[in-house]
C-alpha cells in the first residue's frame, strides 16, 4: 500500500519503539546513534554496522475491536516515527469498515457494561490502573519515543494517566448519587431522577499528550457505563494500542472499548454519521472547520456532541465532572403513592 | 337525556380582551413588526382572532439587541434574590389572571378549558414559582460556588402547550440570570403576548423578556443570530435536527425537546380500569398533540380482548366539541395543517392493513376536528407504529413476554417517554430500567411537575427541563 513504502533511509534504526526507548533509559546513546545512523547512510553502507548480538522481537501494532486485535480489514498501515523522525512502527490504518465493525462491537457490549454494577465497573477501572502501573516503564519509553519527551516528562505523563484511571474508578458508584434527585412533586407520586449512560460514544482523542489525552477522554466515558470507539490519531496510535493490551488484561469485557488508529480525517465522517453512535467527543479535532462538519453530520440522529474546547486544554488539570456528565441521560420515573 | 348527556356549560369568553392586532414585544414595549402580518385563528370555529406581526430578521436583530442590553445593563448584575422576586411576582400574577389565561389558551389553541384551567395554567404558575426560588440558590445546585449565566437565550416553542412551554423556557432562563427572546408558534401566539403584558405588570426590566411572533423564518433568524448564547427548542425532530446543524460549530449551548412515539405497556396483572383511564389520558389528553403521548399501546396478548373492550367502552363516553365547554374531553385539532397530517397518517394506517375504530362521534361542521381513534392489528413496520402522529390516534400492538415488550418499546429512534402498567413492583423497576426513555410513568401517565426533569433519549433530543436538572441548560457549566 502506498502508506507503507519503506524508506531505506530510516531502517537504520533497528530498534522497535518500546525497545528503543527502553534502551534509552540504560543506554542514553541509543537515540543519538539512530540519528547519527540516519544522517550517515552513506557512511554505514561503506562500513557495515555489525549485526546485533540479539535481534529485537518487534511488536505488531494492530487495532483493538471487540476484545480482539485484528489488522485493518483494508490491509493498510502507516509509519509512525519518533519525534526525531526515527521509524518506530507500522500502525494499522483503520478504514471506515473497521469503524463500522467497532461500532457493532460497542453496541453489542453496551447492555452488559451499562447493566454491570457500578462497583464492578469501578473495580475494573481500578484494575486498568494496576495493569498500567505494572507496565509503567514500557509506557514511559513509548510516550518518550513518540513525543520526544525527557524521561521526567514522560514519567509525569504516565503517572498522571494511571492516577486518572484511579480517579475515575472511584467515580463509578458516586456519579449516580450526585446526579440523582428525589423530586418533591405536587401530588401523591413517588418521583425519582437518575442518570443512565447515553450509549455508544465515538471519541476522538487528542494526539498530545499521547497517553494522558486518550485516557482523559476514554476513562470518564466508560466509567459511567457507555461503550466507546476511540480514534487514536497518527503517532498516538502506539500508546493507544499498548493501552489496549492493558485493557484486554483488566477484565474489561470485549467491545466496551474499541480502538482505531489512523486519521480522524478519514474516520471522522463515518463515525459522526453512524446512526448507531449516540454521542461524539471532538476533543482531538483541532481543525475547527472539520469539527463543525462533524457536529453537523452528528445532527442527523441528534448525537450528543462534546465540542473541542475553544481554549487550549491542559490535560494535566484536575478533570472535574464535565466529561462524566457529558454522556449521561437523565431518566425520571413516576409512580402513584397509595395504599 | 341519556345518563351521559349534559347540557352545554360553556365558560364565558368575556374575561378575555383580544385586540384586533398585535405587534412584537421588544425592550419592554409593543412595537410594530416589519415583516408583515399573519392571522391567528380559533381552531374550533376558524374565526380570525387577531392580526399578528411577523418579525423580520431586522426585528429579530432588535430583539436580540434589547435582550443583550438588558443582560449587560441590568439582569446579569442583579442579585439573585431580586431576580427571584420578579419571578415570584410573575407567578402570582399568573395565578391572579389564571382564568383569563385559561380561556385565551383554549380559544387560541383549541384545547378543552378543563385542561387549560386544571393543567396548563396551574403548571405555568408553579413553574415560575419553582424557578423563582432557584435564582438566589444557584450555588447550591452542584455547579460550583458561582455558576454563571450564559447571556441571551433564543427560545422557540410549539403550539401544543403554548403557555406551559413558554414557562418551561423563560422561568429557568431568567432564574439563572439570562435574558430571552422567545418565539411562540405562529398558530398560538396570543397567550405569549398576554404574558408580555404580565411582564409589564410585574415591572420586569425592559428587554429581559422579548417576544417575537412569526413562523419558521423568524425562528430560523433567531436561532442563527450571532448575538445569541443559548438556543432552546421544543418541537419536531425534523426541525430540531436542522437547528442542531445550524448551531454546530458555534459556542451556543443547545437544548432540544423533540418528538416521541412512546410505548404504553400493559401487563396482564394490571388493574384494568386504572389502565384504561391511563390509556385515555396517555393518548387523548390535548387531542394527542403531546410529544410524550403514549401513542403505541403494547398490551399483553392474554388480556388484549378484555382491555380493548373496556377501552372502546370508555372511548364511547368521551365528549368532543366546544373547547370552552367545561364538559368537553376532546377539543379541536390546532390547525388545518395538523389535521391534514393526522388524516394522512391514519389513511396510511388503513391502507397498510391495520383495523381502524372510532366511537360514534359527531364532528362540528366548522373548525378542525378528529374523532378519537384506535388501530388494532398494527405491525411494528406500519407507519402508524413508527411515525409521530400527534393526534388522538392510538396504535395497538401486542406482546407475550417482558423481553418482547422491551424490544418493541425500544424499537424506535425516539426516547421521550414510556408507560408501564403492572401490579408487580419488581417488574416495574426492571421495565423502568430497561426502557430507553427520559420519563417513565408507572401505573400513571402524562403527569408533569416543575420539580420533575423532562426530556428525551436518542432522537427525542437532549437536555432536561424542570427542577434542579433544568438549570444546567441555562448555566455556563
Amino acid at each position: 500500500m502506498s502508506e507503507t513504502k519503506s524508506p531505506a533511509k530510516k531502517t537504520a534504526a533497528k530498534k522497535t519503539a518500546a525497545a528503543a526507548a527502553a534502551a534509552a533509559k540504560t543506554e542514553k546513546a541509543a537515540a543519538v546513534d539512530a540519528v547519527v545512523a540516519d544522517d550517515a547512510v552513506v557512511a554505514t553502507t561503506a562500513s557495515p554496522t555489525p549485526a546485533p548480538v540479539r535481534l529485537d522481537v518487534r511488536k505488531t501494532y494492530k487495532l483493538y475491536i471487540g476484545g480482539a486485535f485484528p489488522r485493518s480489514e483494508s490491509g493498510r498501515s502507516y509509519q509512525v516515527a519518533a519525534a526525531d523522525g526515527t521509524f518506530l512502527a507500522n500502525a494499522a490504518l483503520a478504514s471506515r469498515k473497521d469503524a463500522r465493525d467497532a461500532v457493532t462491537k460497542a453496541r453489542g457490549a453496551f447492555s452488559g457494561w451499562s447493566g454491570a454494577t457500578a462497583y464492578l465497573r469501578g473495580q475494573i477501572l481500578y484494575r486498568i490502573a494496576e495493569m498500567l502501573e505494572g507496565r509503567r516503564e514500557q509506557f514511559v519509553a513509548e510516550v518518550r519515543a513518540v513525543e520526544g519527551l525527557s524521561a521526567r516528562q514522560a514519567e509525569a505523563q504516565v503517572d498522571a494517566a494511571i492516577d486518572r484511571w484511579v480517579w475515575y474508578a472511584g467515580w463509578t458508584d458516586k456519579i449516580g448519587q450526585i446526579r440523582s434527585s428525589a423530586n418533591p412533586v405536587s401530588g401523591p407520586y413517588w418521583n425519582v431522577s437518575s442518570p443512565e449512560p447515553t450509549g455508544v460514544v465515538a471519541l476522538f482523542a487528542p494526539e498530545r499528550p499521547a497517553l494522558l489525552g486518550l485516557v482523559s477522554v476514554l476513562a470518564p466515558a466508560i466509567a459511567v457505563g457507555n461503550t466507546a470507539v476511540l480514534v487514536a490519531q497518527d503517532s498516538a496510535a502506539l500508546p493507544a494500542i499498548a493501552l489496549a493490551e492493558v485493557l484486554a488484561t483488566s477484565d474489561l469485557p470485549g467491545g466496551v472499548v474499541n480502538i482505531l488508529t489512523g486519521k480522524a480525517a478519514e474516520l471522522g465522517k463515518p463515525l459522526a454519521e453512524h446512526l448507531d453512535v449516540d454521542a461524539l467527543d471532538l476533543a482531538g479535532i483541532a481543525d475547527t472547520e472539520f469539527a463543525t462538519s462533524l457536529e453537523q453530520a452528528a445532527a442527523e440522529n441528534l448525537k450528543r456532541v462534546l465540542r473541542p474546547s475553544s481554549a487550549p486544554t491542559d490535560w494535566n488539570d484536575a478533570p472535574g465532572t464535565t466529561r462524566l456528565t457529558a454522556f449521561l441521560e437523565t431518566k425520571t420515573v413516576w409512580h402513584p403513592v397509595g395504599a | 337525556m341519556g345518563i351521559f348527556d349534559y347540557a352545554p356549560a360553556p365558560e364565558s369568553r368575556a374575561i378575555v380582551d383580544i385586540r384586533p392586532s398585535y405587534g412584537l414585544f421588544i425592550g419592554g414595549e409593543f412595537v410594530p413588526a416589519t415583516g408583515g402580518t399573519f392571522k391567528s385563528v380559533n381552531p374550533a370555529n376558524e374565526e380570525v382572532l387577531a392580526e399578528i406581526g411577523e418579525a423580520s430578521a431586522e426585528d429579530v436583530d432588535r430583539a436580540v439587541a434589547a435582550a443583550r442590553l438588558a443582560y449587560d445593563g441590568v439582569w446579569s448584575r442583579m442579585p439573585g434574590g431580586e431576580r427571584a422576586k420578579y419571578l415570584f411576582r410573575i407567578a402570582r400574577i399568573i395565578q391572579e389572571r389564571a382564568r383569563e389565561l385559561a380561556v385565551l389558551e383554549s380559544i387560541d389553541n383549541g384545547k378543552p378549558i378543563r385542561e387549560t384551567r386544571d393543567v396548563d395554567v396551574p403548571l405555568v404558575a408553579a413553574h415560575f414559582f419553582h424557578y423563582a426560588g432557584w435564582a438566589d440558590k444557584l450555588e447550591f445546585a452542584g455547579y460550583g460556588s458561582n455558576p454563571r449565566s450564559l447571556g441571551v437565550a433564543a427560545q422557540v416553542i410549539p403550539w401544543n402547550f403554548p403557555l406551559l412551554m413558554l414557562a418551561w423556557k423563560i422561568a429557568p432562563a431568567l432564574a439563572c440570570g439570562n435574558t430571552v427572546v422567545l418565539k411562540p408558534a405562529e398558530t398560538t401566539p396570543l397567550t405569549a403576548l398576554l404574558f408580555a403584558e404580565i411582564c409589564q405588570q410585574a415591572e420586569l426590566p425592559a428587554g429581559v423578556v422579548n417576544i417575537v411572533t412569526g413562523a419558521g423564518e423568524t425562528g430560523a433568524a433567531l436561532i442563527a443570530h450571532p448575538g445569541v448564547d443559548k438556543v432552546a427548542f421544543t418541537g419536531s425532530t425534523a426541525v430540531g435536527r436542522a437547528i442542531a446543524r445550524t448551531v454546530a460549530g458555534s459556542r451556543k449551548k443547545l437544548t432540544l425537546e423533540l418528538g416521541g412515539k412512546a410505548a404504553n405497556i400493559v401487563f396482564d396483572d394490571a388493574p384494568i380500569d386504572q389502565a384504561v383511564e391511563g390509556i385515555i389520558d396517555s393518548i387523548f389528553f390535548n387531542q394527542g398533540q403531546v410529544c410524550c403521548a403514549g401513542s403505541r399501546l403494547l398490551v399483553q396478548e392474554s388480556i388484549q380482548d378484555e382491555l380493548l373492550d373496556a377501552l372502546r367502552r370508555r372511548m364511547g363516553t368521551l365528549r368532543l366539541g366546544d373547547p370552552l365547554d367545561k364538559n368537553t374531553d376532546i377539543g379541536a385539532i390546532n390547525s388545518a395543517e395538523q389535521l391534514a397530517r393526522i388524516t394522512e397518517l391514519t389513511a396510511a394506517g388503513e391502507a397498510e392493513g391495520a383495523e381502524r375504530w372510532s366511537p360514534p362521534c359527531e364532528l362540528p361542521a366548522q373548525g378542525f376536528w378528529f374523532a378519537p381513534t384506535i388501530f388494532t392489528n398494527v405491525s411494528a413496520t406500519h407507519r402508524i407504529a413508527r411515525e409521530e402522529i400527534f393526534g388522538p390516534v392510538l396504535s395497538v400492538l401486542t406482546f407475550r413476554t417482558p423481553d418482547e415488550a422491551i424490544a418493541k418499546a425500544n424499537n424506535t429512534p425516539y426516547g421521550l417517554s414510556a408507560g408501564v402498567w403492572t401490579e408487580k413492583g419488581s417488574r416495574i423497576l426492571s421495565m423502568a430500567k430497561r426502557l430507553r426513555a427520559g420519563v417513565v410513568w408507572a401505573n400513571t401517565f402524562n403527569k408533569f411537575d416543575p420539580t420533575s426533569p423532562f426530556g428525551g433519549y436518542k432522537e427525542s433530543g437532549y437536555g432536561r427541563e424542570g427542577g434542579l436538572h433544568g438549570l444546567e441548560g441555562y448555566l455556563d457549566v
